[in-house]
């Protein structure tokens, strides 16, 4: 998108008339090269793909009656209107938590969970992208290779070292936490989740750390800039659009993550998609109670996702679009 | 930078000799921690063992944070947290520098932060001395070996401080577990014996075993393949329909929402029972006269694609995203060529487009098999792995949850492994391939 920077400029008036004309012209280009087939092509394929989510939506707002007797296609016939169902689906119990505390644990979960990983794995980009050190590109690669470690043979592991600590041969070295009885602990999911995402942020954050030009950080170290200045004064704020979509990311994975949840999070700290889960088995044929707790669940995300949209291309196509 | 004079005193007798000297004196250093944990090891259990801390802990940290409101958890966490990064960060500024006082914050840092860390850790009364002892080794080695370090003082310090978060948390938290899960595949049920192979022909004998290997290589063939080649022709169709961003949008919408959401707007789609339909598959069916289909309970392999479609639903909008920026990388002019010598679109997007973005293609599928392969979520919302719909990821965690059983679990988990494995090679390799045309 062509747009032209109005700022104070004597010429205003000017620069609007160019910025219109640019902009009439690419309109002009761009409606040269759409075609009507490849619209209506696009607008199947994007109709297809919203139905199911649609349904739900719609079913969310039926009185739970007209959900079990009929398709909720029906509802544009016989349309019955109430929100009834979001309040019975958040103080609905039947498991530890209702819906509406597991929200609260998923922010307590999601915010630690993405803000700590991202801080130690910019930290160790930084080192592999502007330390030179011996065995530099093999301990990358090795970092890197992590990834190949599926999150479930982590699990076992990691959550005896938790609660049992860590004895050899019988020889106890250090116990475990003992966060049984605590409210509300979330200490191992933070640490789990930060592992997790360790190698990717690692890998993905280099990649742009190492792509900014040597001479700004060379000039910085001729004045007298130590590593932590550059890094605290340079890196971070040149890495923002890497970090803040590498965030994003984080952040939904770990919103949505259901498998970590499952093993670390005391009864008590469930987040919102294990009470989602356990709730659609207990609430069974109930899609009335079901499709407002799911939309409930995606509210975050969705927000998340419209607000930041433009951070979220363009960390995808980091390192994608090289070729 | 400003080590010159500190190197020149380091390294007077000749850079070799005083390689050796410090290379033996760091050897000696890790021969001592060696000798200190088989001590620690013979020692021999002690079954009333107390922890000892300094009065404050990682444990009773955890333990106050909990007690609080979440949302009072979430500022006091990252203020903390930041505050430690900050000593980080304050750390590798000053220590490495040059002079008296830089040298005994150097001195300072390394023999008091592993003791600290150890010591925030808890440990037990009777392993106190030897893991002090370790720690006091450890930084030790740090001190001397930064000290002689080739490159001058500081500079091994400043490496550790910077890579020691990382790593620990990857060592500790990855590199272990993996290890440990290995070992533990060849062990029974409780985890004392040692029984070959049995625990891996369990997994290709037994019917859960059986069929979540034989669905995980559907998946991880059929999610990717199908999931990038709609997103390509859907990237295709959008560069040149009207409202892209709009169109977008739809199709990217599935990859914000959960699995576990995803799961019960399809469970919604598959929904089956007598009488009157709503879920929208089965009312399609009833209202062609057909019968309704149980579809998460149709076998053989039925519910495995109705499972993957729901994956591939997510997924699509992902490919989607990539491939359009980068068919929008494609250069004009080469579509313009091809167009001049008389190349059918069709034959136009095979032939230029296609190989014009390669790269972005083989990097979504490599995503989207690993995430394929590592799925856990849809098959535990949806069918929970009944009538053999099952899948590494998950039946690995429920052999683990329902019945226990470690090593199955662990065996299921070192096949997944094995079936990442050439993904992740493969992908090393291009890594390297790149660097060098770089």
């Amino acid at each position: 998108m062509a747009t032209i920077d109005l700022d104070t400029h004597p010429d205003t008036a000017a620069a609007r008339t160019v910025g219109r004309s640019n902009r009439k012209a690419e309109r002009d280009a761009r409606n040269k090269l759409t075609s009507r087939g490849a619209t209506l092509a696009a607008a199947i394929i994007a109709i297809v793909w919203t139905i199911p989510t649609f349904g739900l939506f719609v079913t969310s707002f039926r009185p739970g009656a007209d959900s079990n007797t009929s398709g909720w296609w029906t509802f544009f016939v016989n349309p019955n209107f109430t929100l009834q169902n979001y309040f019975d689906a958040l103080t609905a119990g039947g498991t530890a938590l209702t819906l509406g505390q597991s929200f609260i644990n998923s922010l307590g979960i999601a915010i630690p969970a993405t803000v700590i990983p991202i801080a130690l794995a910019a930290l160790a980009a930084y080192a592999f992208a502007w330390i030179p050190f011996k065995g530099r590109g093999p301990l990358f690669v090795a970092v890197f290779a992590l990834q190949i470690v599926p999150i479930q043979m982590a699990l076992v592991p990691l959550l005896s070292l938790f609660s049992r600590g860590l004895s050899i041969g019988g020889v106890g070295i250090f116990p475990g936490f003992t966060l049984r009885d605590v409210d509300h602990s979330f200490a191992t999911v933070w640490i789990a989740h930060a592992i997790f995402a360790m190698p990717l942020a690692i890998f993905l954050l280099h990649n742009f750390i190492s792509e900014i030009p040597g001479e700004l950080i060379e000039a910085a170290r001729v004045d007298g800039a130590g590593h932590g200045q550059i890094f605290f004064r340079m890196i971070i704020p040149l890495a923002m659009p890497a970090i803040a979509s590498f965030a994003i990311f984080q952040f939904l994975w770990v919103w949505n993550d259901l498998l970590v949840a499952t093993i670390f999070a005391p009864s008590s700290s469930l987040p919102l998609t294990q009470t989602l889960n356990s709730l659609s088995g207990t609430w069974g044929d109930r899609w009335y109670l079901q499709s407002a707790g799911t939309f409930i669940s995606i509210i975050v995300p969705l927000i998340v996702f419209f607000a930041l949209q433009r951070f979220f291309v363009r960390g995808l196509l980091a390192g994608a679009t090289k070729g | 930078m400003a080590t010159a004079i500190e190197q020149d005193t380091s390294t007077r007798r000749g850079p070799r000799l005083s390689r050796t000297v410090t290379g033996i004196i760091i050897l000696v250093a890790a021969i001592l921690i060696v000798a200190a944990f088989v001590f620690l090891i013979v020692g021999g259990p002690d079954e009333d063992a107390v922890p000892t801390t300094l009065g404050f802990s990682l444990n009773s940290f955890f333990v106050w944070i909990g007690a609080l409101h979440p949302l009072l958890q979430i500022p006091i966490i990252v203020v903390l947290f930041a505050m430690v990064v900050g000593v980080i960060l304050l750390l590798i500024e000053y220590a490495p520098r040059p002079g008296r006082g830089y040298f005994w914050m150097r001195v300072a840092a390394c023999f008091l932060i592993p003791v600290l860390a150890f010591m925030v850790l808890r440990p037990y009364q009777n392993s106190v001395v030897y893991v002090v002892a370790i720690a006091l080794l450890a930084g030790a080695i740090l001190f001397f070996a930064d000290y002689r370090a080739r490159e001058g003082a500081g500079y091994v310090f400043q490496l550790i401080t910077f890579m020691a978060p990382a790593a620990i948390l990857l060592l500790t938290g990855l590199v272990y577990p993996a290890i440990s899960t290995f070992i533990q595949s060849f062990l029974d049920k409780s985890g004392k014996q040692f029984v070959w192979f049995d625990n891996y022909v369990w997994t290709f004998t037994n019917p859960y075993g059986f069929w979540s290997v034989i669905n995980t290589l559907i998946w991880a063939l059929l999610a990717p393949t199908i999931a990038t080649a709609i997103g390509l022709v859907y990237a295709a169709f959008v560069d040149r329909a009207r409202g892209e961003k709009f169109l977008k949008l739809w199709v990217f919408m599935p990859v914000a929402i959960s699995f576990v959401g995803a799961g019960i707007i399809w469970k919604f789609v598959y929904d089956y029972r007598q009488g009157q339909q709503v879920g929208l598959l089965n009312a399609i069916i009833t209202w062609f006269g057909g019968q309704p289909v149980g579809w998460l309970d149709a076998q053989p392999l039925i519910n495995t694609f109705c499972l993957l479609a729901v994956f591939i639903w997510s997924q699509t909008g992902f490919a989607m995203v990539i491939l359009s920026a980068s068919i929008k990388a494609v250069p004009a002019d080469q579509h313009e060529a091809a167009q001049l010598d008389g190349a059918s679109a069709l034959q136009r997007f095979f032939n230029v487009t296609i190989p014009g973005i390669r790269g972005s293609l083989i990097v979504v599928l490599t995503t989207i098999t690993i995430a394929a392969l590592k799925v856990y979520d849809i098959v535990a919302v949806m069918t929970g792995g009944r009538s053999n719909s099952s899948v590494l990821g998950f039946e690995m965690v429920n052999q683990q949850q329902r019945f226990q059983s470690y090593g199955h679990s662990s065996a299921l988990a070192v096949v997944l492994f094995l079936f990442v494995l050439p993904l992740i090679v493969y992908n090393v390799i291009q890594m390297r391939k790149q660097k060098e045309i770089r």
